[in-house]
């Protein structure tokens, strides 16, 4: 909406399989004044979403694929990048389109596709960020502070001339701007909430109390953090309040899909949980994601090149870290690192996890590794990855050690160390905060098994976490982080308890 | 002097009427208005677009269209498959708008629906005649309209 929301110059992705659609949409689409990337399959799609967080604004995709099921691509956009998705059939059977739907896509168009359908597209573009800014209004009030009122809102347009109450209006700025503005697109940096920053935001909401009363300024302020702005902690805060609402509903079920499983969080996580909710769900989701986009790949190898899928997750959760709490909850309960996950599998189970993370879980190896090295890859992983989630990512490039090593392994946990030894969820969470699992730090992990686990290089540290170490039997846990971790592995080794070090974890993307 | 530019105008138009009605005419039945959306797309950026998607589109379906007659000859009939492989085709055919090749798809996941493996074959057999008379057809459009 920088453009003061302008339908021209729409960053579209066009997802489709068949070359004949894809040219003729292209034309069509650059026809409407907006900006085309096509794309023939459905993982390269995800990629270049993950890559460039921000760099579309909405995505075409088409049911049928042979890599992946248009449906499939369509929860992961969803959920990892919150995109308003299309779906394109030449069948337009109630089912499918019914499908469509529940999957959470914006519409449904059946082919042959006109030009008079793609004029229009821009709406739901538009919607989806009214619904941000309403959401936000809904979540967060400040104390009786006024938001815009979204009729002002509304009306805006390139004249930012909302109603705004409040001094700092940033929110209603970064929505509208200028029009001298327009020239750029769209997208301002998305503030990647890494782990510390997001213990940050908890702290202070916590600090505020209830957080029905915590306001995004009232946050912000506590936080203190210069570059952050009201609006980013505005939005962050309704997907925390989200996330939270979700555990509410969800708190029986613990197993999700076998996936990410948010390792038992320690009952101080509760708040953490909450708060990283979105995060963590990110960045689990997008581990999930990338495991789903290459599950055979990383449940086979855990030692495979993890460069190609561990490059997406890593990035996509990065850039984007919080995500609305995704359709299903299922796929983030997993994810979730931070608690159990409460919510429920709801709509489909993540796909993702229910293959990848399943899968995994026994990785051969070392189980000494589990114990030692969980704790101690935790930290190193969580210590940086909060600090720099993409620390954490970075090492995919690298695989094996490296990440590790580059960790600081000056764990954090040291304190917990021990703990985790059994209950390696505990200490894999990257929960930093709760640190109570860290165990010991056990810095000479060996690291080798990490080797060619590329997890590390992603990420996949963050995985770990997810994994439920408790499982120490998991022995696995471990080795099945590293496909797995990665994001969205499908390993995740028995959900059970993962400590939601999810802070850790989710934000690192 | 209005008048006269009026004559003209009408003339141009007529003729491009002309040319229209013989084309289509000539294309009757095969293609639907999808084809006329395509023309429409074409423009200086793209001067010879239709083609190029008429091109783009007989290379795909050719694929498709063995990957059919693959599955058919292994005469084992997995309908799913071949259900699977009709609709991609189907999808295919409707973007150059070709209706008759599209209405053999549909009898074809028809028969596929109900199990019919004689009635696909039939079919199959119907929709590849289908398709090259087309190819030919527009060949021959093409050149015409060069």
């Amino acid at each position: 909406m920088e453009k003061g929301f302008s339908p021209v110059g729409l960053r579209v992705l066009v997802v489709d399989d068949d070359p004949t659609w894809l040219k003729i949409l292209e034309k069509m689409l650059k026809k409407c004044s907006y900006e085309v990337t096509t794309c023939g399959l459905a993982r390269e799609a995800l990629r270049l979403l993950r890559e460039r967080k921000d760099g579309f604004d909405i995505v075409i995709s088409d049911v049928n694929m042979p890599d992946m099921d248009g449906f499939k691509l369509l929860e992961h956009v969803g959920l990892e990048l919150d995109l308003p998705v299309i779906m394109m059939s030449v069948d337009g059977e109630t089912s499918r389109v019914m499908k469509g739907v529940q999957h959470g896509a914006c519409d449904y168009l059946l082919k042959p596709i006109r030009m008079k359908e793609l004029k229009i597209i821009w709406q739901h573009v538009l919607r989806k960020k009214l619904q941000e800014v309403r959401d936000i209004e809904g979540c967060c009030y400040d104390g009786g502070a006024d938001w815009f009122t979204q009729g002002q809102f509304l009306g805006g347009g390139e004249d930012v001339s909302f109603g705004k109450k409040r001094k700092d209006f940033d929110f209603e700025k970064k929505l509208f701007q200028d029009e001298s503005d327009q020239s750029s697109s769209s997208k301002k940096a998305r503030v990647v909430w890494s782990y510390e920053l997001h213990q940050k935001f908890v702290n202070a909401v916590n600090q505020i109390g209830c957080d029905h009363k915590a306001g995004p300024k009232k946050i912000l302020d506590l936080m203190n953090i210069p570059w952050l702005t009201r609006e980013n902690v505005a939005s962050h805060l309704q997907k925390y309040r989200l996330y939270l609402s979700r555990l509410e509903k969800g708190k029986e079920i613990k197993c999700y899909s076998g996936g990410v499983k948010n390792m038992d969080s320690p009952p101080k996580d509760a708040e953490i949980n909450s708060g990283h909710q979105s995060p963590g769900k990110s960045s689990s989701y997008a581990f999930l994601k990338a495991t789903e986009t290459d599950p055979k790949q990383l449940a086979s190898a855990s030692v495979s090149d993890p460069t190609s899928d561990i490059h997406m997750p890593q990035k996509a959760k990065k850039t984007r870290i919080g995500f609305d709490p995704p359709i299903s909850s299922g796929v983030f309960g997993s994810l979730l690192p931070w608690n159990d996950v409460p919510d429920p599998l709801e709509s489909k189970p993540p796909i993702l996890y229910e293959n990848s993370f399943l899968q995994q879980q026994p990785l051969p190896s070392q189980s000494s590794y589990v114990a030692n090295s969980a704790p101690s890859l935790m930290q190193e992983e969580m210590k940086p990855s909060y600090v720099n989630p993409d620390e954490f990512l970075m090492p995919q490039n690298k695989n094996s050690t490296v990440i590790l090593q580059d960790m600081d392994l000056s764990a954090p946990f040291s304190s917990n160390a021990t703990s985790n030894t059994e209950s390696i969820p505990g200490s894999l969470n990257w929960e930093l905060p709760e640190a109570h699992h860290s165990g010991s730090l056990d810095t000479d992990l060996d690291f080798t098994w990490l080797h060619g686990e590329h997890f590390f290089a992603n990420s996949g540290l963050q995985n770990f976490q997810f994994q439920d170490y408790s499982n120490s039997s998991s022995t696995s846990l471990l080795s099945e982080l590293p496909p797995h971790l990665w994001y969205g592995n499908d390993r995740l080794p028995d959900p059970d308890e993962y400590t939601l070090m999810v802070d850790q974890g989710l934000f690192i993307s | 002097m209005q008048r006269q530019v009026a004559l003209i105008k009408q003339s141009l138009f007529d003729q491009k009427i002309i040319i229209r009605t013989q084309m289509e005419k000539y294309m009757q039945g095969y293609l639907d208005e999808q084809f006329v959306e395509l023309e429409e797309l074409q423009d200086d950026a793209n001067p010879n677009f239709v083609e190029e998607v008429a091109t783009l589109y007989f290379k795909d379906s050719a694929r498709l269209i063995s990957n059919i007659e693959q599955a058919l000859e292994r005469g084992s009939f997995d309908f799913n498959r071949l259900d699977n492989y009709m609709h991609q085709f189907k999808g295919s055919s409707t973007s150059i708008g070709a209706s008759k090749v599209k209405t053999e798809c549909t009898m074809f996941r028809e028969y596929c629906r109900v199990g019919n493996a004689e009635g696909c074959l039939r079919t199959f057999k119907q929709l590849k005649k289908e398709h090259a008379t087309l190819r030919k057809k527009l060949e021959q459009y093409f050149q015409a309209s060069k």
